[in-house]
C-alpha cells in the first residue's frame, strides 16, 4: 500500500505541475513572542513584499543575517514598504530566551516563535537560515539558504523588483 | 493483511473525496504541491591516527541518510509524506535507524473551528513538560505519534486538543502491545480574549492545562507495573508591558521503567522563567526542577527513543565547534539548574559603542543534582522495587553536573570588518553528562574570535580562532578556519582543529577539513573531505550536528 499511496502521489504531482498555482504560506498556529498563538495567514503586508526568514538561538549565520537586515530596514522599509518576519524555530530549551534576545539586539522587525517547528515542516525548511520573499499577493516568489556577507543586497534587489522600483 | 493494506489505501481517497466537495478540475488546478529533499552521504576511509581501521569501518564504507517529503494542499485539505533511507546509516547514527520506507503518512483537514489529522503527527503541549512528539534529522530523532487528532476552537482565544496514538521506535511496527499507546487532551485559554472587559487589560494573561496518559502492558515476571500511566500539567503566562513571566508544573503517577531503575517513585517537574526587555535591553532569569521524570511509551527502551515528553535543557546551545564540544544533556532522573541571561546593546554614538553599537551578551547557567533520601534504615536510595528515595523539594544537592558562565561581545568595527569574541567558563561532569564513570569534571576556559572581513559587496573572508584549555577529559585544543565566500553562491573552507594538549602524545591528532559549497535558491550541494570531531559544526553558513568521522562527505538538499 505503502507503493500504491506513492503511486497516487506521483500522479498528483504529475498532474498538476503545468497548472499549478505559485505556492503561498500554508496556513499554520504558531505563537507570538508573548506565548499567544498566531495565525500564519495574518503574515501579511497591504500589498507590499514579505521577507520571511527561520532562524534560532544557535544558529550564528542566522543572526548574522538579520542583523544584516536590522541595519538596513529603516531604509529599506521607506523605500519598498517590505515587511521582515523572523522565525525562531527555538523549541521549549530557549524560547524564554528570544525575546531578551531581540530586545538585546533591538531588532525592530516582528519576531514569531515556531517551538515544535509545526510552520518549519509545513514551509518545508531543512537547514536555517532560510528565507522566503514573498510578492505583494502573498506568493513565494524566491527563497534561499545560508547567509554570507553581502547576501542581502541581492534580496534586496528582488525586493526592489516586485516593489516595482528598479 | 492484504485487508488491512486495502483500508488504509481507502482512507486516504476517502479524505480526498469527503472533504473535497471540489470539481475534479479544481482537484488540480488549485492545488499546491511543496516537498523538501535531502542526502547525507559519507564515504568513510580508515585513519590510523583516529583509531578508525578497516575492521572497523566493517565493509560499510557508503554511509547514505536521505528524505523526501511532499506536501498537498487543496484548500482546508491537505496530506502529506515522507520517504527515509539509511542505506547504511551514517556513522554516529542509531543502528536501528538502517531501513527505508514512509515513517511519515498523514491527511489533514482544517477549518478556523477544526482541525483534523490522521496518520502521523508531531504535537506539543505546552513547553512539552508531559507530552512533544517532534523529530530533528541532524540527530536521527523521531518520535512521531501515528493516530488521531482534533484540533478544536470553539470561540477565540479557547484551544483545545486532544490525540492518541502509538510513537514511532525506528522501523519496528506497532503490533501486538510491543509498545505503549499514548492519549492526551490539552486546554489554552487566552483570558484576554474570553472574560469580558479583559481585551485591553494592561496584564495578558495566557492558562492551559493537559494531561496525558500512557498504557503498556504488564509482562513482567517480578514488578507489578502500572499498566496506565497518567501525567498531567498546568502552565500560566503572565506578561504586563516589559515583563513576561512563565510557569509550567507537571506530575506523573509512579512509572517504574528500565531509566528509573524500576522504583515507584511519582515524578515531579517545574520549568518558570521571567523576563524584562525593552529596545536594547534584554534580562531572563530561567529555573528548573526536575524529579524522576523520564516519560516513555516503552518502559523497557533505554535509549534516546519513544519519549513522550520533552525535558529542556536550559542553558545556552553553543555554535561555535569548541564551545559545543560539551554540550548539556537533561537528565530525566532529578537535576535542579538556573540561567540566566542579560543581552545590551550600547548605544550607537557612545565611546564603547562607536558608529554602529556594539553587542553584549552575558550568560549563566548551572545545574546539580537533586537531593535523595532513603526511604528507610535498610533500604539503600534508588532500589529496584521500591519506592526509591524521598527528596525536598527545595533542596540542591552539591553534586554539579555543568556550569557555563559565557560572555560574548559583537562589534561592527567599520564598513569592512566584523567580529565576535567570546569567553567561556565551563564545568563538564563526563562522568555523569556521558556516562564516562570515575573521570573527574572537565573544567576548561574557552575563547573564540569570528572575524569577517569584506572584500567587495558580494566576496568576504571569514576567519575564526578558537581555543579550549582544560586538564581533564581530552586536555587543549586549538582551532582555525577560513573561509571565502561569493554571496550568495559560493563557499570554500578550510578548518582544522589541533588537539595538541591530548595527554597521550599519539592522539594528538589534526582534525583538518576542506569544503566548498554552491547555492542556488534553496538547493544547496556541499562537499567536504577530511576528519571530523564530533559536535555542532556550522559550515558554510548552516549549523548541523555532525559525528566524529574520516572522509569525504556530500550533502544535497533542496526544496520546491
Amino acid at each position: 500500500m505503502r507503493t500504491s499511496i506513492f503511486v497516487l502521489f506521483a500522479l498528483l504531482l504529475f498532474y498538476s505541475v503545468g497548472s499549478l498555482a505559485q505556492s503561498e504560506i500554508p496556513q499554520v498556529t504558531i505563537k507570538t513572542l508573548d506565548g499567544k498563538p498566531f495565525s500564519t495567514s495574518e503574515i501579511t503586508n497591504e500589498g507590499k513584499p514579505v521577507i520571511l526568514s527561520f532562524w534560532a538561538l544557535w544558529c550564528k549565520p542566522c543572526q548574522k543575517e538579520l542583523d544584516a537586515f536590522n541595519e538596513n530596514y529603516a531604509d529599506w522599509q521607506e523605500e519598498t514598504g517590505v515587511k521582515i518576519y523572523a522565525i525562531s524555530i527555538d523549541d521549549s530549551r530557549s524560547t524564554a530566551r528570544v525575546m531578551p534576545m531581540v530586545n538585546g539586539k533591538a531588532w525592530e522587525f516582528e519576531v514569531l516563535l515556531d517551538p515544535n517547528s509545526d510552520f518549519k515542516r509545513a514551509m518545508n525548511v531543512n537547514m536555517i537560515p532560510h528565507t522566503f520573499l514573498l510578492d505583494g499577493e502573498g506568493k513565494i516568489v524566491s527563497q534561499h539558504t545560508a547567509y554570507f556577507e553581502g547576501a542581502e543586497f541581492e534580496l534586496y534587489d528582488k525586493v526592489k523588483k516586485i516593489a516595482g522600483i528598479e | 493483511m492484504l485487508k488491512i493494506r486495502i483500508m488504509r489505501k481507502l482512507w486516504i481517497v476517502l479524505f480526498l473525496l469527503a472533504f473535497t466537495s471540489l470539481e475534479a478540475q479544481d482537484f488540480l488546478d488549485k492545488a499546491q504541491i511543496n516537498g523538501s529533499f535531502q542526502v547525507d552521504g559519507q564515504f568513510y576511509q580508515p585513519d590510523d591516527a583516529l583509531g578508525i581501521t578497516d575492521s572497523l569501518i566493517g565493509g560499510r564504507k557508503l554511509g547514505l541518510n536521505g528524505f523526501g517529503n511532499i506536501t498537498y494542499t487543496l484548500g482546508k485539505f491537505s496530506a502529506g509524506m515522507r520517504y527515509e533511507a539509511f542505506l547504511t546509516p551514517l556513522a554516529g547514527f542509531d543502528p536501528l535507524q538502517e531501513g527505508n520506507g514512509f515513517p511519515y503518512l498523514w491527511a489533514s483537514y482544517q477549518t478556523d473551528f477544526v482541525g483534523v489529522t490522521v496518520g502521523n503527527f508531531y504535537e506539543q503541549f505546552g513547553n512539552g513538560l508531559i507530552l512533544r512528539s517532534y523529530e530533528e534529522w541532524t540527530l536521527g530523532y523521531d518520535n512521531s505519534i501515528n493516530g488521531m487528532r482534533v484540533i478544536l476552537r470553539p470561540s477565540a482565544g479557547i484551544t483545545i486538543k486532544g490525540v492518541y496514538g502509538t510513537q514511532r521506535y525506528f522501523w519496528q511496527k506497532y503490533e501486538n502491545g510491543n509498545r505503549g499507546i499514548v492519549r492526551g487532551l490539552d486546554a489554552e485559554v487566552d483570558l484576554n480574549q474570553t472574560i469580558k472587559g479583559w481585551e485591553s487589560a494592561a496584564v495578558r494573561v495566557l492558562v492551559g492545562a493537559s494531561g496525558v496518559s500512557k498504557y503498556q502492558k504488564d509482562n513482567d515476571p517480578l514488578y507489578n507495573l502500572p499498566e496506565n500511566v497518567g501525567a498531567w500539567a498546568g502552565r500560566v503566562n503572565l506578561s504586563a508591558g516589559k515583563f513576561n513571566f512563565a510557569t509550567e508544573y507537571a506530575y506523573k503517577i509512579n512509572d517504574p521503567s528500565a531509566i528509573n531503575n524500576f522504583i515507584y517513585h511519582e515524578g515531579q517537574a517545574v520549568l518558570s522563567s521571567l523576563s524584562y526587555s525593552q529596545p536594547g535591553l534584554g534580562v531572563v532569569l530561567q529555573l528548573k526542577r526536575v524529579d524522576n521524570f523520564s516519560f516513555k511509551s516503552d518502559r523497557r527502551v533505554n535509549g534516546n527513543a519513544v519519549d513522550i515528553n520533552f525535558i529542556p535543557p536550559i542553558n545556552r546551545t553553543h555554535s561555535y565547534s569548541l564551545a559545543a564540544r560539551y554540550p548539556y544533556a537533561t537528565q530525566p532522573n532529578g537535576e535542579m539548574g538556573l540561567q540566566f541571561q542579560l543581552n545590551y546593546k550600547i548605544p550607537k554614538g557612545t565611546a564603547l559603542g562607536g558608529k554602529y553599537g556594539t553587542g553584549i551578551a552575558v550568560n549563566f547557567s548551572q545545574v546539580n543534582d537533586i537531593v535523595r533520601n532513603p526511604i528507610n534504615d535498610t533500604t539503600l536510595v534508588n532500589t529496584s522495587g521500591t519506592l526509591g528515595y524521598t527528596s525536598d523539594f527545595f533542596k540542591v544537592s552539591d553534586s554539579v553536573f555543568f556550569r557555563d558562565f559565557n560572555i560574548e561581545i559583537e562589534k561592527k568595527i567599520n564598513n569592512k570588518w566584523k567580529a565576535v569574541l567570546q569567553y567561556m567558563n565551563l564545568h563538564y561532569d563526563i562522568a555523569t553528562i556521558e556516562g564516562h564513570a570515575g573521570e573527574p569534571a572537565v573544567k576548561a576556559h574557552i575563547g573564540v574570535l569570528d572575524l569577517t572581513h569584506k572584500l567587495t559587496s558580494r566576496k568576504s573572508l571569514r576567519m575564526e580562532l578558537q581555543g579550549l584549555f582544560t586538564e581533564q577529559d581530552e586536555g587543549d585544543w586549538a582551532a582555525a578556519m577560513l573561509e571565502y565566500a561569493i554571496a550568495p553562491r559560493w563557499f570554500f573552507n578550510v578548518a582544522d582543529q589541533y588537539n595538541y594538549g591530548h595527554p597521550d602524545a599519539d592522539k594528538r591528532n589534526h582534525y583538518y577539513t576542506v569544503s566548498m559549497g554552491y547555492l542556488k535558491e534553496s538547493t544547496r550541494v556541499a562537499l567536504t573531505y577530511g576528519r571530523q570531531s564530533e559536535g555542532v559544526v556550522c559550515v558554510g553558513g548552516v549549523c548541523r550536528q555532525v559525528p566524529a568521522s574520516s572522509g569525504l562527505t556530500i550533502t544535497v538538499s533542496t526544496n520546491f
